[in-house]
């Protein structure tokens, strides 16, 4: 039986390794790459905990969470693809005010 | 043995995790994740959660990751793109892997008119499988789930309106 703490330390690791991308990444689909890492960090702990106290709403939790970064992949990609011609170019720096 | 499983997975997590940030490519880096969710799934699987590591495959690894990979060879300048070699042995590979699907698939389709419906046995009604998510996806968590396709249904409208050209 692998202990609980394995579980939430490795989502941890992966959280900060997610969260530090987002910090030193300068091209916008990287940074949305590693926001996806967020999210996966986040749903393998709430498995680990769904599974730790065998409570089945964890496990749907992370449907929801699945659902609501489906969306949010559609239309964040729309939103680069939209800075992407409006810029010409990917690096965030660049857009970094919200007027076009 | 379950200790040395998430072992072996979690280093390929963390791995292909650090490589998302090491690579100067888009393109890598998404390939990169896609490493990560799979051995995600693997430990989902671990920790009893069938259903959501098949979810995990077919819909992040699978749908979100295509969605990705366009966006990233619709933007790129061509000074990212890869440069990769035509390898001619791969093209004369194609034809024996074709070939080996498609006896896969003939095999199933040949064993379909023997299956039976199986029986309804406790390991099905089991602590994370389907029948679990389901019922609870279906009862106490309806309404989460019915908001949920109002949601989708928001970024379909949202993304072909924030993706398309002035003046279509």
């Amino acid at each position: 039986m692998v202990p609980l703490s394995w579980y939430l330390g490795l989502s941890a690791l992966l959280f900060t390794i997610g969260a530090v991308g987002v910090f030193i990444k300068r091209n916008a689909i990287t940074i949305f790459l590693c926001i996806e890492l967020m999210l996966n960090a986040v749903n393998l702990s709430f498995v680990a905990m769904s599974n730790f106290f065998q409570d089945m709403n964890g496990q749907l939790f992370v449907f929801i969470v699945m659902t609501v970064a489906a969306a949010e992949a559609a239309v964040g990609l729309a939103i680069i693809i939209s800075i992407f011609r409006n810029r010409a170019s990917l690096n965030v720096d660049e857009a970094d005010n919200l007027k076009l | 043995m379950e200790n040395v499983l998430f072992i072996i997975f979690a280093i390929i997590a963390v791995a292909s995790a650090l490589n998302i940030l090491l690579q100067r490519n888009p393109l890598y880096s998404a390939v990169s994740l896609i490493g990560t969710l799979a051995a995600i799934s693997a430990l989902f699987i671990t920790l009893n959660a069938q259903f959501i590591a098949a979810i995990q495959i077919v819909v992040y690894a699978g749908a979100i990751m295509v969605l990705f990979v366009f966006v990233i060879m619709l933007l790129n300048e061509p000074k990212d793109q890869p440069h990769i070699d035509k390898q001619r042995g791969l093209r004369l590979l194609a034809i024996p892997v074709a070939g080996l699907l498609l006896a896969e698939g003939f095999f199933i389709v040949s064993r379909v008119p023997n299956l039976k419906i199986p029986r309804v046995d406790p390991s099905d009604t089991a602590f994370g499988t389907t029948w679990k998510v389901g019922v609870g996806l279906f009862t106490d968590y309806l309404l989460p789930f019915e908001v949920t396709s109002v949601l989708l249904l928001m970024a379909v409208v949202g993304a072909m309106v924030l993706a398309r050209r002035d003046g279509e």
